[in-house]
């Protein structure tokens, strides 16, 4: 009841309204825009008066297109072994060092800065690093007697490279959550798994891992979003090359829209984005919506 | 238990001190691993073009501070940062201050549950800036939107309010409704009630957020390589465009890439509990 007598009226409709507006204009708006567009023939460039209306013709082409179909598996591949390798690392790293020690602090900090990063720095560190003349990896792999490689260059090599650079990047952010997760955890249940004698991996298993599910299942969804959103360090590492080896499906809506001017089939690549982002989202949601509701 | 012989104590305890100092030693090399990227960006940023291009790497050398001096003086960088400053600092005020009445609106008011809030949030974040990078630039040109900084720091507060908000919701919601009730009876409207009593109690949900806001308008690239023009470009968008337009000039471009990381490594040092604060909220308490 106090909140009746401190909002009267329609103030509580001021104090959002702005953001609503905001979000409205800067998201919505331009979805349902973008939308809109995918069923016009239009041109960068010219005017708006010059488009044309051609209904599904677009989704047609795009139905058609083997360029928009290989961005859809390299976004997929990217996601997927990016996101596998972080999880398998971070959840290994938060066990490792649960316990805490000296110096965890100093460790925590270096990790974050990783994640502080733009993504376009990172990328244009990585690119020095695997730069075939002059980078550190080649010549690590060369001090080990192997023949250096045009990482960025080389069909089969890029995709690795960039994966790798993500690893670098991310990695932390899952560990950070479930170093949280674990420090949260109740010490009931792992205690009485003690005291009956189980072993440390059989507590691991059997008692962290379950407890610690839903952490790790909102760390897999918010990782993998991030994924599909992820252009720069494409961008800067190997602009979707060698070939279209790295173009991920915003780089191609990029590419579509800025470099072949057709911002009708852009469009329609880009609802294929974010309709895929949303329902690989909502499908883990479902997934991991018993081990959401559990607590 | 079983007793144990003297032997297999001290077998036991040197496992124990071994497997102690072996997890020191991955610890330490795991810390240092990841962070010669980042020695590499800022010690290249001080070579000459000679130490950089050298098949092997050296480590130890006289600091030169040339491509400081060609980034700063020759590159017209010093205005991308200012431009940079300004789109990352008004769009994280706005941000904040309309993020802040939407989450005090939202939990005394109770328009709705925080599961829907939660579940909004995240549904906004899902959309790709890719998604948002072809209609923008078409609705802001016809706005008259494109190439100004005001266009880039609108996108920027519509693109940081929800985790704004989401961040705010959970502290508002710990302020207990008392004070608030007793600003009424001392005839306070609820603008002042927000920004005497609520503003200043949840100082640090303010500081976690304006973090992560002003990290999105700093670093962000794509929106700002598609709505900037040569006069308006932000710093990331000129790196790019110094990346692709003259070879790779490494000793200019990693000062440049160290410049733009510069805020990141002070607030890494400076607030990292807040960062963490910030990166588990809403995933680990739920």
């Amino acid at each position: 009841m106090a909140q009746q007598r401190l909002f009267k009226g329609i103030t509580p409709y001021l104090f959002i309204a702005p953001a609503v507006f905001v979000m409205a204009f800067t998201c919505l708006y331009p979805v349902i825009k973008g939308f809109e567009m995918s069923f016009y023939d239009w041109s960068l460039g010219t005017p708006i008066e010059s488009r044309k209306y051609i209904g599904w013709e677009n989704f047609a082409w795009a139905w058609k297109d083997p360029a928009l179909f290989n961005s859809i598996r390299v976004t997929l591949v990217f996601t997927g072994c990016s996101v596998t390798v972080q999880l398998i690392l971070g959840l290994a790293l938060a066990f490792l060092l649960e316990k805490g020690m000296k110096g965890i602090a100093v460790f925590r900090t270096v990790f974050i800065m990783p994640i502080m990063l733009a993504p376009v720095v990172v990328g244009l560190i990585w690119r020095y690093l695997f730069d075939a003349n002059y980078g550190l990896i080649n010549y690590f792999v060369q001090l080990f007697g192997f023949p250096p490689k045009i990482w960025l260059g080389t069909p089969g090599l890029a995709l690795p490279a960039i994966i790798v650079t993500d690893i670098w990047q991310w990695t932390p952010f899952m560990f950070i959550l479930f170093l949280a997760g674990l420090q949260s955890l109740p010490k009931d249940p792992v205690e009485a798994a003690e005291v009956d004698g189980a072993t440390t991996w059989q507590v691991i298993w059997r008692v962290k891992l379950p407890l610690l599910a839903p952490i790790i299942w909102v760390a897999i969804i918010l990782r993998v979003i991030d994924a599909f959103r992820s252009l720069e360090t494409m961008f800067i590492m190997t602009f979707g090359g060698p070939g279209r080896e790295t173009e991920v499906l915003s780089m191609n809506i990029y590419k579509t829209a800025f470099l072949s001017q057709r911002l009708g089939q852009a469009s329609v690549n880009a609802v294929f984005l974010l309709v895929f982002v949303i329902l690989l989202s909502l499908a883990f949601l479902l997934i991991a919506r018993p081990a959401l509701t559990k607590k | 238990m079983e007793k144990k012989s003297p032997e297999g104590f001290w077998a036991s305890l040197l496992r124990k001190e071994t497997w102690k100092a072996g997890k020191y030693i991955l610890v330490f090399s795991l810390a240092f691993v990841y962070l010669i990227p980042i020695i590499v960006l800022i010690q290249t940023s001080f070579k000459t073009q000679v130490q950089i291009f050298t098949t092997t790497p050296t480590w130890f050398f006289m600091p030169t501070l040339e491509n400081y001096r060609t980034v700063l003086l020759e590159q017209g960088f010093t205005r991308f940062m200012m431009n940079s400053l300004a789109v990352g600092l008004v769009s994280t005020f706005f941000t904040l201050l309309i993020g802040g009445f939407a989450a005090y609106a939202l939990v005394r008011f109770k328009f709705m549950g925080r599961g829907t809030v939660s579940f909004g949030t995240l549904l906004l974040r899902m959309i790709p800036p890719a998604v948002l990078v072809v209609p923008i630039y078409v609705l802001w040109s016809h706005f008259g939107l494109a190439d100004t900084r005001l266009g880039l720091i609108i996108v920027y507060i519509g693109l940081n309010l929800p985790f704004t908000i989401w961040v705010l919701i959970s502290f508002i919601s710990e302020i207990p409704i008392e004070l608030e009730e007793a600003a009424v009876v001392d005839g306070c409207g609820p603008l002042k009630i927000f920004y005497r009593i609520i503003l200043p109690l949840i100082k640090p949900g303010l500081a976690a957020a304006s973090i992560f806001t002003f990290r999105i308008a700093w670093n962000e690239f794509i929106i700002a390589l598609v709505l900037t023009n040569r006069i308006t470009r932000t710093l990331p968008v000129a790196t790019t465009i110094y990346l692709t337009d003259i070879g790779v000039q490494w000793g200019n471009i990693t000062a440049m890439g160290t410049l733009i990381a510069l805020p990141a490594f002070i607030f890494t040092f400076l607030a990292a509990k807040q960062l963490i604060a910030g990166l588990t909220a809403g995933a680990v308490k739920g």
